[in-house]
């Protein structure tokens, strides 16, 4: 998949009609074709241009400067470790090193099945579990190695699937009411 | 509360700071920097360029300003002055402050000074010489990117010297329009970055290479040709299309090998287009000509100028002898600098005594209507409340214009643009848009500014009610006064008579409106001004004003007017011209009718050819007089404003190749005339005495020679003043690096200088009596088995300047036709399949593309889409009709 | 000795259920709107003046004279800073996921009070539970008649769109915020003007206003801004929800009542942080999020009081207080918050881009034991490029005060720890080997 479906594009299309100003559903955007392919496709950063009014050069521009969208391919699961000062102080970086080595991969990298990317995080607002980690933004915390290790085996065998969905699904409650009239979104355009 | 007002109290038009402890009148809302740099102190600065809206990032400007709360370090280039403000640019701290973040650029600067385009004159090298610690403080690695990336066909970046200006962004989406590179990532990440699927390819990308203050962004036909130390430069004037960007032309060894725009208030404030830009490829092109060259045994054979201008002089001659003067004509001249261009006139009309001369090749308009029409200038209408755009896409024909009015439609008191085009065109962006079929110009501009006597066709109500509303509510007068009617041959699918009604109809119903011709050839302005056109003698006159003429070396003037370019092809095409005349105009294949253009040479006795490069009419000629180009001869053009600007030899022409004057005059010669130069002088001279609306103006008085803004004619009465900007180092990095010659750059202050009209100005309102009474013409409607032609012009097209210049050549538009959908489906074709198109004229066949927003009715094709002997537009233009329909074929 | 107050924001979050319509509406909840709908706007923000709120996004400005600064116009904006990110800083998350009714009605009031349009509240990308929370609360509360057309019958009406941010530290500072939500790059804008009231979303005025600040509307306009202002001391009114972390037993969030709790009580008092992990020793702490200068163990009898804390050096801030104890490398702290800023410097400013950047590589190389004695000075000096003077509050070379917060914990570090530098530069290696 590469261009936005149809079906993403009418979500799109409603995002869209939320803002005063098209361009402010780029994000949002983003988002949501990161929920489709796990990451942002060129095709659809296209799409996104044209959806919003700007090039793709800008789209491009603005997405990359957002560390939760990503232009390439990434895992799965993407692990979001955090070793900022909270987690830093509670052993982030022994974590870090921990599953890496359980990984086999390091930061910035995907396990050959595709399953995993860990990423080194910056602190995520939960430094009352440090260290703690996201999983697709869904919160870990705290985790020792021995922690971490079934928080891997458990998302291997399916257990946390309700929890944690496919990368780049953030937000699964849409919004369904307060849409503006077509009359109003028409005489916003 | 009531509003206590004291009526004593004198506005004060200035605002009172002090720069390091000197007092100094600023002006209200100056920026800081600005005000500084009046002063004559230099801050310096890498993120502000004087064109663009302040972003205060890079931080090299920081001085020390007083406000509420004491001093603190602010931008200068974004702060405005304050009345009382005191400002101190070279306290300790904002020294330490602007040596520190030079520091800090350079940390990541690669120092690659040596390998780089830039080395020699650029900011940041010379910065860090002035200001810069000895020794570098920093030990750590630099960041490390892959060396120069090609980001469009004429621009590579190395992303190691980016200081993060974000000056080449801004230009793109600010002043361009086309965000077609924007910053990717973040932080000390940050590159300028194209989509990966879209390269930057714009026409005005060169600007951001002009304006990189350090070697981040390179121009490909530049890359590694030479360094700025061996550059010799001068000023100059583009002959790129009839806008008149000035230029500086810098050459290494003898050759070309960079222009620079120079920032001029009046016309290109320092942009280019990368056609201008990169045009001096042309000009050292392989398919120069460089020796004369006669037709022998069927075949063009070198010759001695001698022999050449004496056959030319001979078939001449005998021509007028036996066939009358009439039976000699003159194609051509828009490439000529206006002295050229005046001595080929006297020559044709003082001389052989012939008025069948026209710089304009059937694609132009009337020249009395060019000349007759108040006249507008860019700065005027980029200040006026309505813009009417006619039928130009002005991105692809004269795209700095394009920028100028991009920048009032943005600004903050915009100008409302309306454009009126068969085709929607790149000024969509800011435009209202009313499309028409081509051959209706003239009765839907009646029907958008409402003149008398307009009629409702079946236009598309919303976009009419839109221009109309639009129009009415842009606060023009009653009169038109604040309206600027830009006009041209945007389509050649329809003709001249259709533009001319239009024209003629708004300035009658309109008179207080102002006109802007968007005829692109360079100096075709300066050739009409010249006499170069049926009817017309040097200075905007007709051919009953010839007495100054006469009193000034003149032989002669016609009689009786002569032929336009198109009368003449037809007049050839029944035998009737023997010697056809062409000055560096490419018959063949410039003009729109190509049948005719076929016919007529085939029934010439002799073509004798003038120009610089070879090309299809060349191929064909009897002789072949060879000339000096674009950057070879100094002179004057005249764009389309009216302003008379220098245009500067920089290097010598090839082989033997004359100035142009010097063929005219021993042309003469051999006539046992005497055109009565004995130098270049003595033209510019003649010309400043006898030319019309040219009097009084020379190229050899200082009036324009010093005035980087040129002069615009005709005169008037009244003094003007103008300012000449001080070009900011920063801005133009290339130009005031490099040795200075020729015309005088001002690097000093602001200078304003008077120019005083001393002779009464000439009216050319008189020329428009030719026309009679405007009435609005049409053509027929088109049936349901027939389509429509459009024919537009692309930037980068099949002619001889662009394939001439190895950069460009690749980039020209190909030759597709554009159709409606359903008028592909009709037919049977898929996209991408090829369909014949057949007019009265002949047929072509051409891969065609849908394109789902244009009308039903339209085939959109481009001019100037033909390589040698192939076919295009112009094999099915009959320039006779309206317009010209179309029947589709599927083979 | 801790006075606590009732809690004003957190009385909610002990339950299970606490971010539904039904837990809202069962404990008082949209009752503060209809009470503000029945005044008028004016005195709905007369209430907010007289509580004193001060902003809880970290730079305490009065929400009540923010309020007043609003250009009057036909179009104007209430946007919510939920952008969350500055480290060691969890009280907003926890009330987005816990409260988010709370916000929204806090939300309406305000927008209610100056007459915004619109309402956005801009959620951190990476609360993706927090995001699904406020949506669904969203939905409740248009079903429920609180947002949309007419609310409550009164004759207010009003959008509100949750918008999710997508990573960028910068996008809390509120231009960037803006910028990030008009579909832009999160470039800090230039300043003047300075505030989102004069030119904000989309130039047009709009205000600002952190989560915290937001979840204390309601119980201000049911109880009265006298009685708000009566917790607290002078200009520190209220309560205030404190994020602690680090090195102490009971890391958490905490509402206190302003001024009457010292950073001793917060951190060692048994109900609250309990003291030191392992018993162990304090060696400094952050006393409000990480662009905070450092605080000594001499500091910790200062009370949580927003004044207090500006005149002995530092600030309050965000409210997060980071402990470190003896088994604390201060070089290894210092670096990994430089590298923080180094990330998440949006890269406009050289000073901030570049000099975060180099500081942060020779924060490296001390702590991996490449440093040189004069690589302080270099530090202090290249601190002093992006701060002035070095001084607290900072000066600064930049657009936004992302780049003069680089400095805090290097200065605070090295003017405090000295000989632990000089032992890593001594040594080649962090002397205390595996430390935390
Ligand atoms: C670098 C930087 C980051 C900031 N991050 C946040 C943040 O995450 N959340 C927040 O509410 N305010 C943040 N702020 C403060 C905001 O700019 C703004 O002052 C605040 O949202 C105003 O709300 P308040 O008056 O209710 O505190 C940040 C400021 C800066 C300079
Ligand atoms: S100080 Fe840093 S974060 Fe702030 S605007 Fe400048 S570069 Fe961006
Ligand atoms: S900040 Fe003023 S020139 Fe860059």
């Amino acid at each position: 998949m590469a261009h936005l479906s149809a079906e993403n594009l009418d979500r799109a299309r409603r995002l869209v009609a939320v803002y005063p100003k098209s361009r402010s559903a780029l994000i949002p955007l983003c988002h949501l074709a990161q929920s489709q392919d796990g990451y942002l496709t060129e095709e659809a950063m296209v799409d996104i241009a044209e959806l919003t009014g700007v090039t793709a050069a800008e789209v491009r521009g603005t997405a990359t400067f957002y560390d939760m969208l990503h232009t390439e391919p990434v895992g799965d699961y993407v692990i979001a470790m955090c070793t900022n000062i909270a987690c830093l102080l509670g052993g982030a970086y022994e974590l870090l090193e921990h599953a890496e080595g359980r990984l086999g991969v390091h930061i910035g990298q995907t396990t050959a099945d595709g399953n995993f990317t860990i990423e080194e995080a910056e602190c995520l607002a939960a430094c009352d579990t440090a260290p703690c980690v996201q999983v697709n933004h869904r919160f870990f915390g705290p985790l020792d190695g021995a922690g971490f290790d079934r928080l891997i085996d458990d998302l291997t065998a399916g257990r946390l699937v309700d929890q944690v969905p496919r990368h780049g699904v953030l937000n699964r409650v849409e919004r369904t009411v307060g849409l503006l009239t077509e009359n109003e979104s028409e005489a916003r355009a | 509360m009531t509003e206590v007002r004291n009526e004593e109290t004198v506005e004060k038009t200035t605002v009172s700071v002090t720069i390091d402890g000197v007092a100094f009148e600023a002006n209200p809302g100056e920026l800081i920097i600005e005000a500084a740099e009046r002063a004559g102190v230099y801050i310096p600065r890498f993120c502000y360029h004087p064109r663009m809206e302040p972003v205060g990032v890079c931080r090299m400007c920081l001085v020390e300003v007083s406000g509420p709360r004491g001093l603190s370090l602010q931008p200068s280039c974004y702060l405005r002055v304050v009345e009382g403000q005191e400002i101190l640019t070279n306290s300790e701290k904002a020294r330490k402050a602007q040596e520190g973040v030079l520091e800090l650029l350079l940390t990541n600067h690669p120092l690659d000074c040596p390998v780089c385009d830039k080395g020699g004159e650029c900011p940041l090298q010379d910065q860090a010489m002035a200001h810069g610690p000895g020794e570098t403080r920093f030990i750590e690695e630099k960041r490390h990117w892959a060396k120069p990336i090609e980001i469009g066909p004429l621009v590579a970046l190395d992303r190691e010297r980016c200081i993060q200006c974000s000056r080449c962004t801004r230009f793109a989406a600010d002043v361009a329009g086309e965000a077609l590179i924007d910053f990717a990532f973040r932080g000390a990440e940050i590159e300028v970055a194209p989509f990966p699927l879209e390269p930057f390819s714009s026409y005005f990308s060169g600007n951001t290479v002009q304006i990189c203050p350090v070697g981040a962004l390179t121009a490909q036909p530049y890359r590694f040709k030479s360094r700025p130390w061996d550059l010799e430069q001068a000023e100059s004037t583009c002959e790129g299309c009839a806008v008149g960007c000035r230029t500086v032309a810098q050459s290494s060894a003898g050759a070309l090998v960079r222009y620079l725009g120079v920032d001029v208030d009046g016309v290109n404030r320092s942009w280019l287009c990368d056609k201008g830009r990169f045009g001096h490829e042309a000009v050292h092109a392989a398919n120069r000509l460089s020796a004369p060259l006669l037709l022998r045994e069927g075949a063009l054979t070198e010759s001695t100028w001698s022999e050449a201008i004496s056959f030319a002089a001979a078939a001449i001659a005998d021509a007028i002898r036996d066939h009358g003067a009439e039976s000699v004509a003159v194609i051509g001249g828009a490439r000529l600098t206006n002295e050229d261009a005046y001595a080929f006139a006297k020559l044709a009309k003082s001389i052989i005594g012939t008025d069948s001369v026209d710089a304009q090749l059937g694609d132009g308009l009337p020249a009395e209507l060019v000349l007759g029409l108040p006249r507008a200038t860019i700065n005027s209408a980029a200040l006026a409340k309505a813009v009417l755009v006619l039928g130009t896409d002005l991105r692809e024909e004269l795209p700095v214009l394009y920028l100028r009015l991009r920048g009032a439609a943005m600004a903050k008191e915009a100008t409302t643009v309306i454009d009126v085009t068969p085709v929607t065109t790149s000024l969509a962006a800011f435009a209202t848009t009313v499309n028409y079929l081509p051959g209706d110009l003239a009765r839907t501009v009646a029907l958008v500014a409402d003149l008398p006597g307009a009629e409702g066709f079946g236009l598309d109500e919303t976009q009419l009610s839109a221009a109309r509303r639009a129009l009415a509510d842009s606060g023009i007068a009653a009169d038109g006064s604040g309206l600027v009617v830009v006009a041209g041959r945007g389509d050649l699918g329809e003709s001249a008579e259709v533009v001319s009604s239009a024209l003629l109809s708004l300035h009658h119903a309109l008179p207080g409106a102002r006109f802007l011709p968007a005829l692109r050839r360079a100096n075709v302005h300066g050739a009409l001004d010249m006499g170069l056109a049926p009817g017309l003698l040097p200075g905007r006159v007709d051919l009953d004003a010839g007495g100054d003429l006469i009193a000034n070396g003149w032989n002669a003037v016609p009689r009786a007017r002569g032929r336009d370019a198109i009368t003449t092809l037809r007049a050839a095409a029944d035998g009737e011209i023997k010697v056809l005349i062409t000055l560096g105009a490419d018959l063949v294949a410039d003009v729109p009718d190509r049948a005719l253009v076929r016919e007529a040479l085939a029934k010439v006795s002799t073509l004798v050819t003038v120009a610089t490069h070879d090309d299809a009419t060349v191929r064909v000629a009897n002789v072949v007089l060879p000339v000096a180009g674009e950057a070879e001869r100094s002179g004057t053009v005249t764009n389309l404003e009216g302003r008379v600007a220098p245009t500067t030899q920089k290097v010598v022409p090839p082989g033997t190749a004359w100035p142009a004057w010097i063929v005219a005059s021993e042309i003469a010669r051999r006539l046992g005339a005497d055109l009565g130069f004995a130098d270049f002088a003595a033209i510019s001279h003649e010309i400043s005495v006898a030319a019309g609306v040219y009097r009084g103006l020379s190229l050899g008085s200082a009036r324009v020679e010093a005035r980087r803004e040129g002069v615009i004619v005709p005169l008037s009465n009244t003094p003007v003043t103008i300012a000449t900007r001080r070009l900011d180092p920063m801005a133009t990095p290339g130009i005031t690096s490099v040795t200075e010659q020729g015309a005088q750059m001002t690097t000093g202050r602001t200078e304003e200088a008077a120019v005083e009209a001393l002779i009464a100005p000439v009216s050319t309102a008189a020329l428009l009596d030719h026309f009679g009474e405007p009435s609005i013409v049409f053509a027929p409607k088109v049936d349901a088995y027939t389509h429509r032609l459009s024919v537009r012009r692309a930037l980068y097209d099949q002619g001889t300047l662009v394939q001439s210049s190895a950069s460009m050549a690749p980039l020209a538009a190909p030759l597709i036709a554009q159709l409606h959908p359903q008028s592909l489906a009709a037919l049977g074709v898929s996209d991408g399949g090829v369909v014949r198109l057949r007019s009265s004229r002949g047929s072509i066949d051409v891969t065609v593309r849908a394109n789902a927003a244009l009308d039903r009715r339209l085939v959109v094709i481009p001019a100037r889409a033909e390589l040698d002997g192939a076919v295009g537009a112009f094999d099915l233009i009959d320039a006779a009709e309206f317009a010209i329909d179309v029947q589709l074929e599927s083979i | 000795m801790i006075t606590n107050a009732d809690p004003i924001i957190t009385r909610r979050i002990a339950f299970e259920d606490s971010y539904t319509i039904e837990r809202y509406l069962a404990t008082g909840g949209y009752e503060g709107l209809r009470r503000a709908l029945t005044m008028t706007p004016e005195a709905v923000a007369e209430e907010v003046n007289k509580a004193s709120l001060l902003g809880r996004g970290g730079a305490g400005f009065p929400a009540g004279r923010k309020w007043s600064m609003l250009r009057q116009a036909p179009t104007s904006y209430l946007v919510v800073n939920g952008d969350e990110s500055e480290p060691a800083t969890f009280k907003d998350h926890l009330l987005i996921e816990r409260d988010p009714h709370q916000i929204i009605e806090g939300s309406l009031i305000t927008a209610y009070a100056i007459g915004a349009s619109q309402i956005f509240i801009f959620c951190r990308g990476e609360f993706a539970l927090g995001l699904e929370r406020l949506q669904a609360a969203c939905n409740e509360a248009y079903a429920y008649g609180a947002i949309g057309k007419n609310i409550f019958g009164a004759g207010f009406s009003i959008d509100l769109v949750i918008h999710p941010g997508a990573g960028a530290y910068i996008c809390g500072e509120e231009t960037a915020l803006l910028e990030s939500l008009e579909g832009k790059r999160g470039f800090p804008r230039i300043k003047p003007p300075f505030f989102p009231a004069v030119n904000g979303l989309y130039g047009q005025p709009t205000v600002v206003n952190n989560i915290e600040t937001m979840s204390n509307i309601p119980w201000i306009i049911l109880n009265g801004g006298d009685a708000f202002a009566a917790l607290g001391t002078g200009a520190s009114t209220g309560t205030r929800l404190f994020a602690l972390s680090g090195r102490v037993k009971r890391p958490g969030w905490y509402e206190l009542e302003m001024s009457k709790t010292t950073f001793r009580d917060l951190i060692f008092d048994p109900s609250l942080g309990g003291g030191i992990i392992d018993d162990g020793t304090i060696k400094a702490f952050i006393p409000g999020g990480v662009s905070a200068p450092w605080f000594g163990p001499d500091q910790l009898d200062l009370g949580l009081d927003q004044e207090a804390v500006g005149k002995a050096g530092s600030m309050l801030g965000s409210g997060s207080v980071v402990v470190m104890d003896d088994t604390t490398c201060v070089v290894r702290a210092a670096w990994r918050i430089t590298r923080f800023f180094h990330r998440e410097s949006c890269g406009q400013c050289t000073p901030c881009r570049e000099g975060g950047t180099w500081l942060e590589q020779i924060m490296r190389r001390i702590e991996e034991g490449g440093g040189r004695e004069s690589d302080l000075d270099l530090l202090m000096d290249v601190c002093d490029n992006i701060a002035p003077g070095v001084s607290w509050p900072p000066q600064q070379t930049t657009i936004c005060v992302l780049g003069p917060s680089i400095p805090s914990s290097i200065a605070s570090a090295i003017r405090m720890f000295r000989d632990e530098f000089l032992a890593h530069i001594e040594a080649g290696c962090c002397p205390m080997g595996g430390a935390r």
